[in-house]
């Protein structure tokens, strides 16, 4: 914590956590007074969530294994079938069309370094 | 003259071949991401910082700049074709942008929202070179007590200006400050919320907060809004306005060039503050306020003027100060710091080819902006009938790749998955993402600055009240806060954002 002078590392923190504990006491109680309107709280689309989520993960997890191009099919065809319009062959074009952009764009045009195919192809 | 000597030395700078062609591919993006609703500037500026690294500074920023006035510009053009407002600065043109084109004057409509926002936007750049001299010398007699007092009013602003509930963006503010203290603290060295993971002692990205909050978490609200939207297609006939046309838009162009800088420079104003705005007004002094809603070429020409030039103002706090006053100069000053640049009124000194270059371009911008507009509609057009099943994906990939590159690290890429879905919760929660990405960004510097005053004062808190600058700060910061919590004023502001 240190002084208000000579202040320590935790003497921000510290502060700020306490204004935003008031802060949540103010909203908490003012949530639960009657003069408040019951706000009903929006349903969660919890199957976009996780899809849109976990395609994402799943490119984190493939990219230092499988590789750039893997990595993006993947991560197109995973996120790409939530919708409720989805459908095989856009898809699959839709990737090839994003892996050849991208790897022109960022790999060629921008020369930044990725691992581009699976490691033991090496 | 000081100006045209600074002017003169921006021209040169942004008249090279490579600085021409990034401005050129700036105007491009932003009109694109204008154009496409559910892709906004904060989004696609986040995306594309890690694309910038290979470029120079100047290239960089001039490319940033043109993405963000840009897309001022495209979000006006399907708001009045297609009443698609690919931006929320846009959505109030729609209103009466669409009806004009339904009378079969989107033409006349288009013209004024481009012409509009050229004029501004020109006023905009003016008033950004002219102004931000005399600030930055202001800004020099400026110490850590009034940093302090000058973050306090711009985040109270971003917090004012945020729509719904006051004391949730409070919160938001806070929480933003507090991220901001992740991972090593530079006076002592210890590591703070750290939790003993290596990879967040460096504290965490600021690319990874933005993409996720905006990027991410734009994709999954837009998921959930199903149903295929029919567009009709409105043609465009004649550009041409009458005279009565010319002279009712001219009044309404400079009002709203006039509002739209003022809103600009204020924290936590921007381009869609400045529209709403701009459009209250017209509707409220114009002779033919019975025509707002039903095809009024002010309700067109007001707004979108006031966007451009909000879009260029908003430059000034950031490139004097150093200070952002909303969520897409977070991202600039983001993009400065990842090419070592520390903004404030040194850079006008110590860079000054970067500086009056980086303002040269946005007016070079305007005019590719103002000449490319209208011949590309039917491109841009064409581009809002890509379905957004092909176009999600294109984007969570550009993220995806994006986030990698600022540090080659995986971690980040985790980070911005977590980061989506607490955005995606805020959302529900009717809690706004960017007073949380100011406080975030603003979090460290406000520390440092609150660290020092208090060295200076040995503790003692009245040196923010006696030194005057300061002072005068944390008043108009009260007084904010006051004005907004007044009934009355608390009541208009719910309703001016209820349109939204």
């Amino acid at each position: 914590m240190g002084t208000t002078a000579q202040m320590g590392p935790g003497y921000f923190p510290f502060w700020l956590g306490a204004l935003l504990s008031l802060i949540g006491l103010i909203l908490t109680f003012s949530s639960i007074s009657k003069k408040t309107n019951a706000e009903k709280i929006p349903k969660f689309d919890v199957k976009i969530v996780l899809w849109i989520t976990g395609s994402i993960l799943l490119y984190a997890v493939l990219l230092p294994t499988l590789g750039f191009i893997f990595a993006i099919f993947v991560l197109v065809f995973v996120s790409s079938s939530v919708s409720h319009e989805f459908g095989w062959k856009g898809t699959l074009v839709n990737a090839t069309v994003l892996v050849i952009f991208t790897y022109l764009a960022f790999v060629v045009g921008l020369s930044l370094t990725f691992p581009l195919w699976p490691i033991f192809i090496h | 003259m000081d100006l045209l000597s600074n002017l003169s030395i921006g021209f040169e700078a942004a008249f090279t071949m490579q600085n021409l062609i990034y401005c050129l591919i700036g105007c491009l993006l932003g009109t694109l991401i204008g154009v496409l609703p559910g892709l906004g500037p904060v989004a696609t500026i986040a995306m594309l910082l890690p694309a910038t690294y290979a470029l120079p500074p100047i290239a960089a920023l001039i490319m940033l700049a043109g993405i963000y006035y840009g897309s001022q510009y495209g979000g006006s053009t399907t708001a009045i074709l297609l009443n698609i407002p690919g931006e929320t600065s846009s959505v109030v043109t729609a209103i009466d942008g669409y009806q004009m084109a339904r009378q079969g004057r989107g033409g006349v409509a288009l013209f004024a929202a481009g012409v509009g926002s050229f004029f501004a936007g020109c006023v905009g750049i003016l008033i950004l070179a002219a102004f931000s001299a005399p600030l930055a010398e202001i800004a020099y007699k400026f110490g850590p007590a009034e940093y302090f007092s000058l973050m306090v009013l711009g985040l109270i602003g971003a917090v004012v200006l945020a729509s719904g509930s006051l004391i949730k963006a409070i919160g938001m503010i806070i929480l933003g400050l507090l991220m901001g203290t992740i991972g090593t603290d530079v006076n002592s060295g210890l590591a703070r919320y750290t939790f003993d993971i290596p990879e967040l002692s460096d504290g965490i990205g600021f690319v990874a907060v933005a993409m996720g909050l905006f990027g991410f978490a734009e994709i999954m609200t837009n998921l959930e809004k199903k149903g295929s939207e029919e567009t009709f297609l409105n043609k465009v006939t004649t550009l041409i306005p009458s005279w009565i046309d010319i002279k009712r838009m001219s009044s309404s162009i400079l009002r709203g060039t006039m509002v739209g800088s003022i809103l600009g420079i204020l924290p936590g104003g921007g381009a869609a503050l400045a529209s709403f705005g701009s459009y209250s007004i017209e509707k409220k002094i114009s002779k033919y306020s019975h025509e707002f809603g039903k095809g009024a070429i002010e309700g067109v020409a007001g707004p979108e003027a006031a966007n451009n030039a909000a879009s260029q103002t908003s430059f000034i706090p950031l490139l004097t100060l150093g200070i952002p006053p909303n969520a897409v100069m977070a991202l600039m000053l983001g993009a400065m710091t990842i090419h070592n640049i520390q903004p404030g009124p040194q850079v006008m000194v110590s860079d000054p080819s970067l500086f009056w270059g980086l303002i040269v371009s946005m007016w070079i911008g305007n005019i590719i902006l103002i000449l490319l507009n209208l011949p590309l509609i039917g491109i841009w057009v064409k581009l809002l009938k890509v379905p957004y099943r092909f176009m999600y994906p294109a984007i969570l990939v550009f993220c995806c790749i994006g986030v990698y590159t600022v540090n080659n690290a995986i971690f980040d890429v985790y980070l911005t998955a977590g980061f989506g879905i607490i955005g995606y919760i805020f959302y529900k929660l009717g809690c706004e993402p960017a007073p949380l990405l100011l406080g975030f960004v603003l979090g460290p510097m406000m520390e440092e600055y609150f660290r020092r005053a208090m060295l200076f004062s040995r503790g003692d808190f009245t040196t923010f009240l006696t030194r005057p600058i300061s002072l005068g700060l944390l008043i108009a910061a009260a007084l904010l806060l006051v004005i907004v919590a007044l009934p009355a004023v608390k009541k208009s502001r719910e309703e001016v954002f209820v349109e939204e």
